[in-house]
């Protein structure tokens, strides 16, 4: 099947503007422009049920059509922050397509009524912006961005801005605090960003590989991409496979794909031959999954009857040989490592369950310590500012509840201690090989 | 007029003219600096405070938040090595371990002669091309023993070779040169 995001894999040099323009380049913005009035392409995008690929899934035709339709100052926001660990879809689009991302944001630009687009880059992306930054200047030299876009009368600008490294610039309002020179935390919403977000005005901020969705739509129509993927979950999306199978990668499948044909069919099974053991489907921000759930489709609601989530879809794979303490020990690591610090609950809470976990992993924790591990994740639960805080708790909570007996050899005696210590390394052992 | 103002006024002029307010170019701004300071120095905090029009104490703030400004002198090239999950299950523990034998540092140590700093961040989005690190910011993925000597030893060349070393973050800022 041809790519509909990954487009850059089957046309070579996709992200130069002479050739994304020769294989049908913004005729979808200039089909707005010419035939649709903002609220039509609100309507259509609404009917396509495009839903955000950063993780939530939050339909972006309705968020569009939160901004008020009398606001003077309105902002699109590219988020370009891709930080969630095992997620690196945003990166290829960026660098493969980002002209695409581009158009898909021009296109909510003229929905929403807004006159600047920025995209919040995380530093860590400088080395992959040129083709971006290069897709700006050839924009404006085309007349395809700044004032009076090709005479349609509809002014709007497009500029890169970059982070400098803060996992939480992710979350929404993170991210416009971070956008305005401030330290990237959240605030409490209400407000949401549509009534007041960058410098206090209408903004909408949409996920790199949401806006890549919208071009195709326009183009093909809202039943063309309703007949891809599941009811709820339709149309394409970018997979992130990581971790033991032996061609980790990209994939772009149709929601609904299973679990198990991530792995067998594009990640070419496990590696070493080894078996599965677990994954953790929304990289560290969603509880793990076990074998029982690998029929599950990949899809917004497909994995709730396992407790788990899609999220961005960043799949981590892990074999026989993972010691899934460790693997909560890495998670809660990074948790704790990105929290803002700004609410109690989130800035407390992922350094007790980091402390707690690391004396259970090193064999000085008790029976007691998996019990705090859990009142601990418990008052983090639906107290936090953001969902960081949320999210910390899963890898936690969701290895205590499928891998208990391995947190109990943890902490007793010296005769399972032994076992689990050879099971550590042979991962590591295995990985370096 | 300082150091930033004095090579690179069209760039700072361009990073502002993105933005409507001067405060939301800061942390390019400060980008820009540290490649100039080598890190976060009084002089550069003040700079930049001087440029965008606030206290330096909101700079000190930011360089404490975001994890790429570095308050203490790092080496001319800051090996950011990541082995969160995802990388560690393709063997990232292990190259940092071997990557720190090597140059004879701890992690966050620099080499005595002042060319390498290693550390260990978070996720770099190159999951699948692990074990993987940017150096200044540069990506180099798929790495093993062997690669990792190879890189070593072109910077080494790098850096004995006279002019400036190439920076990432320059080059990229400099597209918002007008």
């Amino acid at each position: 099947m041809a790519h509909i995001l990954l487009r850059h894999r089957d046309i070579e040099d996709l992200h130069k503007f002479d050739v994304y323009l020769e294989h049908g380049g913004y005729q979808a913005f200039q089909k707005c422009l010419e035939a649709y009035k903002p609220q039509e392409v609100i309507d259509i995008v609404k009917k396509a049920n495009i839903r955000g690929r950063g993780g939530a899934g939050f339909p972006a035709g309705i968020k569009w059509g939160f901004i008020p339709k009398d606001a003077e100052d309105v902002y699109v926001v590219i988020n370009a922050d891709e930080s969630e660990t095992g997620t690196f879809k945003d990166r290829e689009l960026l660098e493969g397509n980002p002209h695409q991302v581009i158009e898909g944001a021009l296109i909510a630009a003229y929905a929403v009524g807004a006159r600047a687009i920025y995209c919040y880059f995380r530093g860590e992306f400088m080395d992959i912006a040129a083709p971006f930054e290069e897709a700006i200047k050839d924009l404006y030299a085309n007349g395809w961005a700044g004032e009076n876009i090709q005479g349609s009368g509809f002014t709007c600008h497009v500029y890169p801005t970059y982070g400098a490294g803060a996992y939480i610039c992710g979350e929404e309002t993170a991210l416009l605090a971070s956008l305005a020179g401030d330290l990237g935390q959240p605030w409490s919403k209400p407000p949401f960003p549509a009534q007041s977000g960058l410098y206090g005005e209408p903004t909408v901020v949409n996920n790199v590989e949401t806006l890549a969705n919208v071009p195709p739509v326009i183009v093909n129509g809202p039943e063309w991409y309703l007949e891809m993927g599941t009811d709820d979950s339709p149309g394409p999306k970018v997979v992130c496979l990581s971790g033991h199978v032996n061609r980790p990668g990209n994939y772009e499948v149709e929601m609904g794909t299973t679990y198990r044909e991530l792995i067998d069919d594009y990640g070419g099974g496990m590696r070493d031959g080894r078996a599965f053991k677990a994954l953790l489907p929304s990289g560290g921000s969603g509880p793990v999954i076990t074998a029982d759930a690998l029929d599950a489709p990949v899809s917004f609601e497909g994995l709730k009857p396992y407790d788990s989530l899609m999220g961005s879809a960043s799949v981590i794979v892990m074999d026989e040989t993972t010691d899934m303490v460790w693997a909560a020990l890495k998670m809660i690591h990074f948790f704790h490592h990105e929290s803002c610090g700004k609410c109690t609950p989130c800035r407390e809470g992922t350094f007790w369950l980091e402390r707690v976990l690391e004396d259970v992993y090193e064999g000085h924790g008790t029976e007691k310590d998996i019990q705090i591990l859990e009142d601990v994740a418990s008052n983090m639960q639906g107290k936090c500012l953001c969902a960081l805080g949320e999210f910390a708790t899963s890898p936690v909570l969701s290895t205590i509840s499928h891998f208990l007996d391995e947190y109990k050899a943890k902490v007793h005696g010296e005769a399972e201690g032994a076992t689990m210590e050879a099971d550590q390394e042979t991962p590591e052992a295995a990985a370096v090989a | 007029m300082g150091k930033l103002r004095e090579k690179h006024e069209d760039v700072i002029e361009g990073l502002l003219a993105r933005y409507p307010t001067k405060k939301s170019a800061i942390l390019a701004l400060m980008h820009l600096a540290q490649e100039e300071y080598g890190h976060m120095t009084q002089e550069a905090m003040e700079e930049v405070a001087d440029i965008v029009d606030v206290h330096p104490t909101h700079v000190l703030s930011l360089a404490g938040f975001y994890s790429l400004y570095y308050e203490e002198p790092v080496g001319k090239y800051v090996l950011e090595i990541c082995n969160d999950l995802a990388c560690a299950l393709r063997g990232a523990d292990e190259f940092v371990e071997m990557a720190c034998e090597k140059l004879g540092i701890p992690v966050d140590g620099t080499t005595e002669d002042g060319l390498f700093t290693i550390k260990t961040v978070m996720c770099l989005a190159a999951c699948d091309k692990a074990p993987m690190l940017q150096c200044n910011l540069k990506y180099a993925e798929n790495l093993d023993e062997e690669a990792f000597d190879e890189l070593i030893s072109n910077l080494r060349a790098e850096a004995e070779a006279a002019g400036e070393k190439p920076s990432v973050v320059k080059e990229v800022l400099d597209y918002a040169r007008q």
